[in-house]
């Protein structure tokens, strides 16, 4: 019996708030259902919803595919749109790009990647400016 | 979904057989997917159902019941408390004083009457410690009702520890009033607490209840069989001269079991206050994923008015909130009037330990695991999908499950057939793999053969076309 995994795809569109979240909400729920750990589901959610959130504020549009095998949570988001021109930057706690339109709603405080980066196991980000941005979630669901 | 470790959950709502008609209006309500249909009567899956009473609201033949402790079991004890949520003072008409309600309910057998929120300005306190010593918790989740608390077992697991682990202020009246009157000389082993309860929830908490072993309370007597009592009383009674409200309650413990009543009193941060199981589930969705920023405490409260809208209210929500709001603000007045200082003329001090009135940690009991192994999980989920490929996704609710996504749920749990799916079965129909007898056979193992008996239903059906 070859080993079972699971995979979801999601668009994204720049610009649109008020759907954010439905990814974040289909794949907890999927979580659950697999019985993987309260605080992984935790974690992942968190990290998987800033990432969305970023495409949303800074890029044109995106792609969210995720897949889940027995062990781990693969999210792989990638956007067109403006690129991350010094990534090491964007990490640190409170820098942020986002326009005064998108902190009036609440968002781009520049937690984000921070944010991200200390609810999953594995983060990886790539990027160039002009074309979009790439990033890469893994969290396992046992240690 | 139940698996072979099905542990058995107390509920107090019952759903009787010989009353039951098989219309599946409770199936379609339920919050949490816990009635299914089969044999022509609703069937209750314990281990999902958080006892909301959804169910019982819209039953339209009184099929569902709310058990309740025989009212002559308060004289198994020599000293008898009733335990009265202000909310029952909000019950009757206008004219009839809370005074005279407390008093009709001596009347019918009890020795002593305590109003359970003569423990929330005390609770309130200990509400604003536990914010100062719970920092990093965010928001902080309030315990008071116990379908809520439910809810967030079996539905939000990752978030059980936001949850106050301090007792209601139910629990906390009933110590009180325990140790007041031992503290008078009456024999422990010997007194009796009855609480009078708005709804099946509370009762549920105090037969089984979560965080504690053992409630402090000894019986249950429904609202509505109360109101019937106490309303023959008052009815028999000459209109008596002026009676004051007689009791020592603040306006906001008047107030705290309706919607905002704790929300507007907490002494710090951001609270917000959300009623209906529905709307709480929505924002609980929000708040596991994070979206939500900025929120410190969150009352929330399955009913909608909250406690004003129990299912054993025999009042009108929207009426009953109004009388309370009138009764706060009488009481408030008579208070700073007459001693000139707010929080004088103080509710009976209370004076409970704080290993008293803390609970045990709330345990995680999600229904939405598929197996307890995350491979075999796997293999569900993706079934799952499969199905969900085959089901029309319109939720008819005719296979006898709420929705085309639980009925997949039930085929890969071993506890549905996929062919009970109407749909399904003209395919296999129309494919000649399924004969017309064999489709009316499953569809009488979900509705019965009444529903679907051709003898005794061909006239009539045959005269309608």
């Amino acid at each position: 019996m070859t080993a079972e995994t699971i995979h979801i795809e999601f668009q994204v569109e720049g610009g649109n708030f008020s759907r954010a979240g439905y990814p974040s909400s289909e794949v907890k729920k999927r979580l659950k259902q697999l019985n993987v750990d309260g605080s992984v589901i935790k974690r992942t959610v968190v990290a998987l919803y800033e990432a969305e959130v970023n495409i949303v504020a800074h890029a044109y549009r995106g792609l969210i595919s995720v897949d889940i095998d027995e062990h781990k949570i693969l999210i792989r988001l990638t956007d067109e749109g403006p690129g991350i021109p010094d990534i090491k930057k964007a990490m640190e706690i409170g820098y942020s790009t986002a326009t005064p339109e998108v902190r009036e709603m609440g968002f781009g405080a520049g937690m984000g990647l921070s944010n991200m980066n200390s609810n999953a196991d594995r983060l990886e980000i790539t990027s160039k400016v002009g074309q979009g941005t790439t990033v890469e979630i893994v969290n396992f669901f046992h240690k | 979904m139940e698996s072979d470790n099905t542990i058995f959950f107390h509920h107090a709502l019952k759903f009787r057989d010989d009353i039951c008609i098989g219309c599946s209006h409770c199936m379609n309500i339920c919050p949490t997917e816990a009635i299914r249909v089969a044999h022509g009567k609703a069937q209750l899956h314990a281990n999902r159902c958080v006892d909301c009473g959804e169910c019982y609201r819209v039953c339209p033949v009184g099929a569902i019941i709310v058990e309740q402790d025989d009212f002559e079991n308060i004289y198994k004890f020599k000293t008898r408390v009733a335990l009265i949520p202000a909310v029952f003072t909000g019950q009757f008409p206008d004219s009839v004083s809370p005074g005279e309600i407390l008093q009709a309910v001596l009347e019918l057998g009890f020795t002593h009457v305590f109003e359970v929120e003569e423990g929330v300005e005390f609770l309130n306190d200990r509400f604003n410690e536990y914010f100062r010593s719970h920092n990093p918790v965010r928001p902080l989740i309030s315990p008071f009702c116990p379908a809520i608390v439910r809810l967030i077992q079996v539905k939000f697991p990752t978030l059980t520890g936001n949850i106050i682990l301090l007792k209601a202020p139910v629990d906390i009246t009933a110590l009180h009033a325990r140790q007041a009157l031992a503290d008078q000389g009456a024999d422990p082993s010997e007194t009796g607490i009855f609480y009078v309860t708005p709804c099946a929830a509370k009762i549920v908490a105090v037969k089984s209840p979560v965080g504690e072993d053992k409630s402090v309370i000894d019986g249950v007597i429904n609202m509505n069989y109360l109101y019937n009592k106490v309303f023959k009383i008052l009815r028999l009674k000459k209109k008596k001269e002026e009676n004051s409200d007689s009791t020592s309650l603040t306006g906001k413990s008047v107030c705290w079991s309706l919607t905002h009543g704790e929300a507007d009193h907490m002494d710090q941060g951001r609270s917000l206050a959300i009623d209906e199981i529905n709307n709480v589930i929505e924002f609980l969705e929000k708040v596991e994923n994070d979206e939500i920023d900025g929120i410190d405490f969150l009352e929330l409260r399955a009913c909608d008015e909250s406690c004003a809208g129990g299912i054993l209210c025999p009042g009108n929500r929207f009426m009953t909130v109004d009388k309370l709001r009138k009764r706060a603000f009488r009481h408030d007045k008579i208070r700073h009037g007459q001693s000139g200082e707010p929080g004088s003329g103080e509710t009976h001090a209370i004076g409970l330990l704080p290993e008293q009135i803390r609970l045990e940690k709330v345990q995680p009991r999600s229904i939405m695991k598929l197996d307890d192994n995350v491979a075999e999980a796997m293999i569900k989920l993706k079934r799952i999908y499969e199905l969900n490929r085959v089901l029309p996704q319109v939720d008819c609710g005719i296979c006898g499950s709420p929705t085309c996504k639980s009925l997949s749920e039930d085929v890969v749990q071993n506890q549905a057939d996929i062919r009970q799916c109407i749909f399904v079965q003209k395919i296999l129909e129309q494919n000649e793999k399924l004969d017309i007898q064999e489709s009316v056979r499953i569809m009488q193992t979900i509705w019965s053969e009444n529903k679907l008996d051709k003898n005794s239903l061909k006239d009539e059906i045959n005269d309608i076309n």
